[in-house]
């Protein structure tokens, strides 16, 4: 049977509410700062909420008096201007009482303040590096180390004019192909610095953010008492790629954490390992393509053309088309005084030897040129 | 005794056409010349807003590259800030503070001319920028080294524009002071003097204590990139949080700079339509200077996050939260002048009550911003975004707009029409809210600043927040219909008095006021 017209009212809204009552609607209009899984983010969460409600209470009452007077001191209604301006009593409370809300709000964030910097004891130190446009992580004492990109899901999605709807990537540009992983329950000291520009680093949920600046360490600490991942993005203004280099970070615990930590030593061995053998001509060149996708391709475009007058262009560039020590030298390197960062600590050797020979031989530059793992491992002495 | 051959001050000269504007040391025309440029700076600034907020309308790349995004968030400020906001201030200050004080012009007229003619070449470098190969400022308009070292072209055109910026406040400071000090009528003491004077003559400080500092910080940027210093190259034993210390020591004076005017402008509306005396001149005057103080030891507030050791965050977290007392008193004078007062509610008054609201809001989340361990959360996200927004366009841009229908019939000789105000004023009011609000909810939720793109989690906000972007931009053209048809001559004619409420030697002048006025000192009553 055809519905009534009101009928199909009634059945709209019902869908409707049913709509507004998940949970995935509401997700794109979230209001409150996260309570996090640290105690600093606690205890940030909970100067949030007290400095919040202290604002809403004086609010009500300023503009609660605003109102009022607006309502009944209107010329409109008849009201007849006093002429008292001054009133000596009201004006030093006004001082004061303001005053002593501010000692209420400084107390628990100068104990929050103080906590927050003791970054003594730590179980763990993890050293992240921010590059252009990525994080390096060093376990120190573990020998481990990697660089997190974001991932190649939403960088696709990301490029402009790409077609494909970022809503279908799931964690768009919330996602990275290494993650950083820490131990549940254990102090954790990040020491932040740069090698080029300023970064920040900040997971919402452990409760602060943290410049990373070159020729400084800075220092910050986190206990995640909770497993789960946690996801955060560089906040300090670091060139075109700043919107791109998410952090992901995921608290396991300890268990978990040691089997994680054995696969990091297996996967530096096999990473070493590419280095030592004599790759093909099409090796090289897949290689060298996927490097140069996440690595170059930002600033050189993937067109090798650059941005004239902000990006060198590598199609029919003199670097690239001489003499190859010249070409090993910059990408290593990287140029002084320039957007081109060195990347000799933060690609493997293979990595360099097959984007090196991908860029020689690509957009019409035919060097023919092939460049070995050996010869990144010699040029490194 | 020999007769000098002194101009007449009674020859009117009346000079016409380009060489008017060119060669006029009037302060009249010069503050005329300033709110022109000032407005079409705000039109262009408010262009690459709307680029930004177009872009971010949706999760994804849509219309431009992450270059230009950079670009156009860059110049904004940059045009906001240089180009609108601050020639607006001194615009009104050219005005009305010889109006005010019964001076004839200001104290030195060729220095206001050419601090007025700075600006244009200034803004022609920086704007021309936008056409050159790697286009415009991209690295934002805090120019921190290392990242703004690497911009291409546009670079030393940067730092020459904000040179000259620079050179053109100091010297409309030097022009306040010298006209304050020097030019009062007779009777018009210190403590008669309007409250926009104060605020003008309390910021004419600021702008000669803070300009120079950026000058030198710009300067040394640019030795680094071509003179091989390394002031900032951590790599040359230099130190890039130093340029941060540097260049907040001038950046929070300026925040000053750009809304103490504004309280000045408020002061001078809320007793005419309230048709009451200011409530507490005194505190108030008292209140503007300790704010004034406080701007130049509290600037770390801005770099809470570069690591700075725990007494220096503590510090500076105390002296930022200070400011909440006289920025307190400041709002209840207002109310208390309001309170018991007998209220109209023209434009001028809706946009200075709508100041007081709104400024008030980002008021608030500057007190949340200044305790520094939840700091380390907000930084540098869109809760920041939408308190400077709170204070700057709410704040300052609503009161220069509260300024200029205040003022507008004495300039002009006309009255606006009431009615095309007022929908003017509850557009941008409603819109505004729509724009700004939902910025607090993404930076809280997690969303960065400066970002092109962003996870699809802040799509929902994102999408209102561009929405009343647009409407707000389009609302600002009822606005410039308005001032162009006052200019123009239509609407009726205004009375010297024009405010019922309005108290001070400029409303006895007729509207508009004669080409030279105040020859003789009035009598100051």
């Amino acid at each position: 049977m055809e519905s009534t017209f009101p009928e199909q009212i009634r059945k709209l809204a019902l869908a409707l509410a049913c709509m507004l009552a998940t949970r995935e609607v509401w997700a794109d209009y979230k209001l409150n700062l996260t309570e996090g899984v640290t105690s600093i983010s606690r205890e940030a969460y909970r100067l949030h909420m007290l400095a919040l409600w202290i604002c809403v209470v004086i609010a009500i009452v300023v503009f609660g008096a605003m109102a009022w007077s607006i309502y009944h001191h209107r010329k409109s209604r008849g009201a007849v201007a006093a002429s008292f301006h001054d009133n000596t009593k009201v004006e030093i409370a006004w001082t004061i009482v303001p005053f002593l809300i501010l000692v209420v709000l400084a107390i628990p964030a100068t104990n929050a303040l103080i906590a927050m910097n003791d970054t003594s004891n730590a179980d763990l130190t993890i050293k992240i590096t921010g590059l252009q446009w990525r994080w390096r992580y060093d376990y120190l004492k573990e020998d481990i180390s990697f660089v997190s990109n974001l991932d190649d899901k939403s960088a696709a999605a990301a490029k402009q004019g790409s077609g494909i709807d970022p809503r279908t990537v799931e964690h768009y540009l919330l996602n990275v192909d290494n993650p950083v992983v820490v131990p549940v329950g254990k102090k954790v000291r990040f020491l932040l610095n740069a090698s080029d520009v300023i970064h920040s680093w900040w997971v919402p949920d452990l409760g602060f953010k943290k410049d990373a600046i070159p020729g400084f360490v800075n220092e910050i600490w986190a206990r995640v008492d909770t497993p789960g991942t946690y996801r955060g993005q560089c906040t300090e203004l670091c060139g075109v790629g700043h919107g791109f280099m998410p952090i992901v970070l995921i608290a396991m615990n300890e268990p978990e954490y040691l089997v994680w930590l054995a696969q990091q030593h297996a996967a530096s061995a096999k990473a070493r390992a590419g280095g030592d053998r004599t790759w093909t001509r099409e090796e090289l060149l897949a290689k060298g393509d996927e490097v140069y996708a996440k690595n170059c391709a930002a600033c050189h475009q993937p067109n090798g053309e650059g941005i004239p007058g902000a990006f060198k262009a590598l199609k029919g560039s003199p670097v690239v088309k001489g003499p190859l020590a010249e070409h090993i030298d910059r990408v290593m390197n990287g140029k002084p005084g320039t957007a081109m960062p060195p990347f000799a600590a933060q690609l493997s050797d293979a990595e360099i030897a097959a984007v090196i020979t991908h860029e020689r031989n690509a957009w019409g530059n035919n060097t023919g040129d092939l460049v070995q793992p050996a010869q990144i491992k010699a040029a490194r002495k | 005794m020999t007769e000098l051959a002194l101009p007449h001050p009674h020859d009117h000269t009346h000079p016409s056409g380009i060489t008017r504007w060119l060669f006029t040391t009037n302060h009249k025309d010069i503050g005329t010349l300033y709110l022109l440029f000032s407005v079409s700076m705000l039109f262009i600034g408010g262009s690459f807003a709307m680029v930004v907020r177009a872009e971010l309308f949706q999760p994804g790349l849509q219309f431009v590259s992450p270059h230009f995004f950079n670009q156009m968030a860059t110049m904004h400020a940059l045009v906001m800030i240089f180009g609108a906001v601050m020639p607006a201030f001194v615009g009104l200050a050219n005005w009305m503070i010889p109006l005010m004080i019964g001076a004839p012009d200001m104290a030195l007229p060729r220095l206001n001319n050419w601090s007025f003619w700075l600006l244009p070449f200034a803004f022609t470098l920086l704007l021309a920028t936008l056409f050159m190969p790697g286009g415009a400022p991209s690295g934002g308009w805090t120019m921190y080294p290392p990242l703004v070292l690497q911009m291409g072209m546009a670079f030393p055109f940067l730092i020459f524009a904000v040179h000259l910026m620079g050179l053109s406040s100091v010297m409309g400071a030097i022009n306040v002071i010298t006209t304050v000090f020097n030019m009062r009528a007779p009777g018009m003491t210190y403590g008669k003097l309007p409250l926009f004077v104060w605020t003008w003559v309390i910021t004419a400080f600021l702008l000669i204590a803070a300009m120079p500092v950026l000058a030198g910080a710009v300067t040394m940027l640019l030795t680094d990139k071509f003179f091989g210093t390394s002031f900032f190259n951590a790599a040359g034993g230099g130190d890039p949080v130093m340029f941060q210390h540097v260049f907040w020591f001038f950046g929070h004076p300026e925040v000053y700079i750009m809304i103490l005017p504004a309280f000045g402008i408020v002061s001078q509306i809320v007793p005419t339509f309230a048709r009451k005396p200011l409530f507490g001149y005194t505190s108030m005057i008292y209140a503007v200077a300790s704010i004034a103080f406080l701007s130049f030891i509290v600037w770390a507030h801005h770099m809470f996050t570069v690591g700075m050791p725990l007494a220096g965050e503590l510090f500076f977290m105390y002296s930022t939260v200070l400011i909440a007392v006289p920025t307190g008193v400041k709002v209840f004078n207002w109310v208390a002048t309001m309170w018991r007062g007998s209220m109209t509610f023209e434009t001028p008054m809706l946009w200075a009550l709508c100041f007081i609201i709104l400024f008030s809001i980002g008021g608030f989340s500057g007190l949340m911003l200044g305790l520094a361990p939840v700091d380390f959360q907000y930084q540098d996200t869109y809760f920041v975004v939408a308190h400077f927004h709170y204070v700057l366009v709410t704040g300052a841009v609503f009161a220069i707009i509260a300024g200029v229908y205040f003022w507008l019939p004495k300039w002009t000789g006309r009255m606006y029409d009431e009615r095309l105000g007022k929908l003017h004023f509850w557009l941008s009011t409603i819109s505004v809210n729509v724009l700004f609000f939902p910025q607090h909810f993404l930076g809280l939720a997690g969303m960065p600043r400066r970002i092109p793109d962003y996870a699809v989690q802040f799509s929902g906000w994102n999408m209102v927040s561009s929405l009343g972007a647009f409407a707000f931009g389009a609302s600002q053209l009822i606005f410039l219909y308005i001032v162009v048809r006052a200019i123009s001559g239509h609407g009726a004619k205004a009375s010297a008095q024009v405010w019922e409420g309005a108290q001070g030697l400029e409303w006895t002048l007729s509207s508009p006021p004669p080409y030279h006025s105040f020859n003789e000192p009035p009598k100051v009553p």
